[in-house]
């Protein structure tokens, strides 16, 4: 048995342009890419789909779980990602008791947290959730595409993501997020 | 006069380069022979005046010489003088000077020292240096001049990201850059040697000491890049597969097989035409990592400023150096002879092995840290490709090339036969075995991939010392324990990669002073939080109280940083290295109600992953030694008889 040892003998001509053409390639790229620069928000690849099937223990001890899928009155709602150790959930939390109040439904998740911490925050901060559920390894936070805590989804009642709201919800950011829970319908 | 004096410098060192060039492609054309010996002094003053050009510059930093732009911008009078030299280089116009400067130098070092490639070839690979020198000197004096002078003259500088205030970044960018520069004079060979026709082993024997003084601080440069980013971020990973680390990756990838390659052209004249294209690949992929870094079109924790002119710049001389190359590549290698045959179970055939599973192991990189860029281009839309995929796609391919890195150093050259070598391998793999069976027994449930690295860190660590064995251990040659050391440097960097992602223990609270806190086998007791100021910088300091099992207590004292000039905050993690791993203490904000975040891992062996990469570049050094002195010698016999 003899190995191919040398490239020049085996080779047949065209691979030999290989080379080349993946640089010609990768220099269509980068000079695409340098005439559009493009904004750097990173988006969720997860809006238009459904939100992938799971169930999320309780949050808070005492309260239901979170489950994916269609929602159980089938209306449009609001699906919070957040946490009791983050800075910028309490300057939203206002804003969310606020859209409790006009009649908005809210659930939550809680990324890498703990019940009483949660229970804590909601104590302190106002409870605007519906379910809350525990989201201790993230694993729910990355299925849906959402790079930071707070993110705010809008999801229609079949389950599907309908918009992402990258971080957290100031008033002026409100009439968008009820724009959006009435295009839902 | 200072900056002045800089920039005539960098304009003669630009002119002669050109000249060299012109006395390359005329003496090598139309029979002007006579022109040839004026090649090297041109070169060697070349190199000098780059040298003094950067020198200078260097003084500007020193003296802060606010009337100089370069500086006013990136420097302050009030930093401590080590980040004022640094700060040299921590800046565009100032690193790509001191590129152009290590690229000179190591013309002029060719120029001095070599003596063992025909003259033409040297002539040629001198010309092919001073092309790529040209492109440079243009960049910098059309659109990235350093000494550009600042009217009126500021009051003090604008700081430096402070991040980048650190003693790590005085050797890393340098570090890097004499990596890839190196990678240029084994290139510059490559084309002079396809242009004259003259691949062969003299040719790999000149290449040789270059790709190995490379590859060494290639080397260097990615473990001493890891462990900034451990300790500085604060994120306690030690590779995150971002675009900038892939960046400086992918040229080790490709000089690491081209060591292993050009041993096989130097040694058996095997291997021609790989090497010339592995010589190609390689500096492809600095210059490729450089335009990643300095164009800004991958978006990284390193990225520097966007600057989209400067990037269309160095893709245009990226076009020019890798496509010229590339298309002379394809045009010329069907004239290189074939080099000399040997059978697949030799230790060429591992070489051929470890080659292809490098070049599979690059391109999977290669494609990773592309492939946001080309759907962005096709589709517009966005996405990153993380950990999961490089991994899984090339952790096992890394792992098949351990093994057949401990099995090539015992097979014989030209041909052997599988069982013999297995038997040359009989204790590490029994050891293999054991440790198979005690990783199976001792810690249950951890993942594949770090489950096969620990069991092969041991099995590879025990084969790589193997070629000494029954050896007289002083008549040895260097290089073999430059490679020894270097086989078991990976030995040591894998089984600490493995143990960090089988056993690493993460704890995250908000705690209270006074509370305590769990890491694996530690208990942390947050004491006190306390100000304090540094030259140009306050900070919060935590005071915490560690306690091993029942051992005695130390205090370790990590810090959240806040630079006022910019403002920006940064993370001082504080680190305990013990025998088995090393704890990593992170201070985070605080929260209302008096509790702070403190981050706290506990690294098994962790270390060893730095201990390794330390270990690899010592060998190479030893084997750099090794074949330079065997070269000495030889020449000194030559020039007796």
């Amino acid at each position: 048995m003899s190995a191919p040892s040398e490239t020049g003998r085996t080779a047949k001509p065209w691979v030999l342009w290989v080379p080349l053409t993946l640089f010609v390639l990768f220099f269509a790229m980068a000079a695409v890419k340098l005439v559009w620069p493009g904004n750097t928000n990173i988006d969720s690849q997860m809006i238009g789909k459904p939100l992938p099937r799971m169930l999320l223990p309780p949050g808070v001890a005492g309260r239901a779980p979170f489950q994916t899928g269609a929602a159980p009155d089938g209306k449009p709602r609001l699906l919070n990602v957040f946490a009791s150790w983050c800075i910028p959930c309490i300057a939203e939390a206002p804003v969310l008791m606020e859209m409790k109040r006009q009649g908005i439904k809210i659930d939550a998740v809680a990324i890498r947290d703990r019940p009483e911490d949660v229970a804590t925050f909601l104590g302190r901060w106002g409870d605007p959730y519906e379910r809350i559920g525990s989201d201790v390894d993230a694993s729910l936070q990355l299925a849906i595409g959402s790079s930071g805590v707070p993110e705010t989804f809008v999801i229609d009642g079949k389950g599907v993501i309908r918009l992402q709201h990258i971080g957290d919800i100031r008033p002026e950011d409100m009439a968008d997020i009820v724009k959006a829970l009435e295009d839902a319908r | 006069m200072i900056a002045e004096a800089g920039l005539a410098a960098l304009w003669l060192a630009a002119a002669l380069a050109v000249l060299q060039l012109m006395l390359g492609v005329l003496g090598l054309t139309g029979g002007r022979d006579a022109l040839l010996p004026a090649i090297r002094p041109v070169a060697v003053v070349q190199g000098v005046l780059t040298a003094l050009s950067f020198a200078l510059l260097i003084w500007l930093f020193l003296d802060s010489d606010m009337s100089v732009k370069l500086v006013a911008a990136n420097s302050h009078s009030a930093k401590p003088w080590l980040y004022k030299f640094a700060g040299t280089w921590g800046n565009h116009e100032g690193s790509m000077l001191l590129w152009v400067t290590i690229l000179g130098m190591a013309g002029a070092a060719v120029a001095i020292l070599e003596r063992r490639v025909a003259e033409r070839t040297l002539a040629a690979t001198l010309a092919a240096q001073a092309f790529i020198g040209i492109g440079f000197f243009a960049f910098l004096l059309f659109s990235s001049n350093p000494f550009e002078r600042l009217i009126p003259a500021a009051a003090d500088g604008q700081g430096l990201n402070p991040l980048l205030q650190d003693p790590g970044l005085a050797f890393h960018p340098p570090t890097l850059y004499i990596g890839y520069v190196g990678m240029s004079v084994a290139f510059s060979f490559a084309v002079g040697a396809l242009v004259m026709r003259d691949v062969g082993a003299d040719f790999a024997r000149a290449m040789r000491p270059w790709v190995l003084i490379s590859w060494i601080f290639l080397t260097l440069g990615i473990t001493a890049g890891s462990y900034w980013a451990y300790y500085e971020l604060g994120w306690g990973g030690w590779w995150f597969w971002d675009p900038v680390e892939n960046a400086s990756l992918m040229p080790w990838l490709a000089a690491t097989a081209l060591l292993h390659s050009v041993t096989v052209l130097a040694t058996r004249d095997g291997l021609r035409a790989w090497t010339v294209m592995l010589a190609v690949i390689a500096f492809s992929m600095s210059m490729i990592g450089t335009f990643l870094v300095r164009s800004g079109i991958l978006t990284s924790v390193h990225a520097f400023a966007v600057d989209p002119e400067r990037g269309s710049f160095i893709l245009a001389l990226l076009a020019i150096y890798i496509g010229g190359a590339m298309a002379l590549f394809a045009i010329r290698i069907s004239t290189v002879k074939e080099g000399s045959q040997f059978e697949a179970v030799s230790r060429e055939g591992a070489l051929v092995a470890n080659n292809l599973l490098l070049s599979a192991i690059l391109g999977i990189v290669f494609v990773g840290t592309l492939y946001p860029l080309g759907v962005e281009a096709v589709t517009g839309e966005k996405l990153s490709v993380g950990p999961p995929y490089f991994n899984s796609a090339a952790g096992p391919l890394a792992l098949l090339l351990v093994v057949v890195m401990a099995m090539g150093p015992v097979m014989r050259w030209r041909r052997d036969r599988l069982k013999p070598v297995v038997q040359r391998l009989a204790l590490p793999v029994l050891l293999t075995a054991v440790a198979l069976l005690a990783v199976v027994l001792l810690a249950p449930g951890i993942g594949i991939l770090p489950f096969l690295g620990i069991v092969l860190a041991i099995g590879v660590g025990a084969a790589s010392v193997a070629p000494l064995w029954k050896r007289n251990l002083r008549r040895t040659p260097l290089f073999t324990y430059g490679m020894v050391i270097a086989h078991l440097g990976i030995a040591v960097a894998l089984a600490g990669m493995a143990c960090e992602s089988a056993f690493n223990k993460e704890t995250l609270v908000a705690a209270r002073i006074g509370d305590t806190a769990r890491v694996g086998p530690f208990s942390v007791k947050l004491k006190d939080i306390t100000p304090i100021a540094g030259p140009n910088w306050t900070a919060l300091e935590a005071t915490l109280e560690v306690t091993r099992g029942s051992g005695t207590p130390f205090i370790l004292k990590p810090q959240a940083r806040m630079f006022s000039n910019p403002p920006t905050e940064t993370t001082e993690a504080a680190l305990k290295v013990q025998l088995d791993g090393q704890l990593y203490l992170v201070l985070g904000q605080a929260d209302d109600q008096g509790r702070w975040q403190l981050r706290l891992w506990w690294k098994p062996f962790v270390t060893f992953i730095w201990a390794g990469g330390i270990m690899v570049a010592l060998g190479g050094f030893l084997a750099l030694i090794g074949r330079l002195r065997r070269e000495a010698k030889t020449w000194r016999r030559e020039a007796i008889a």
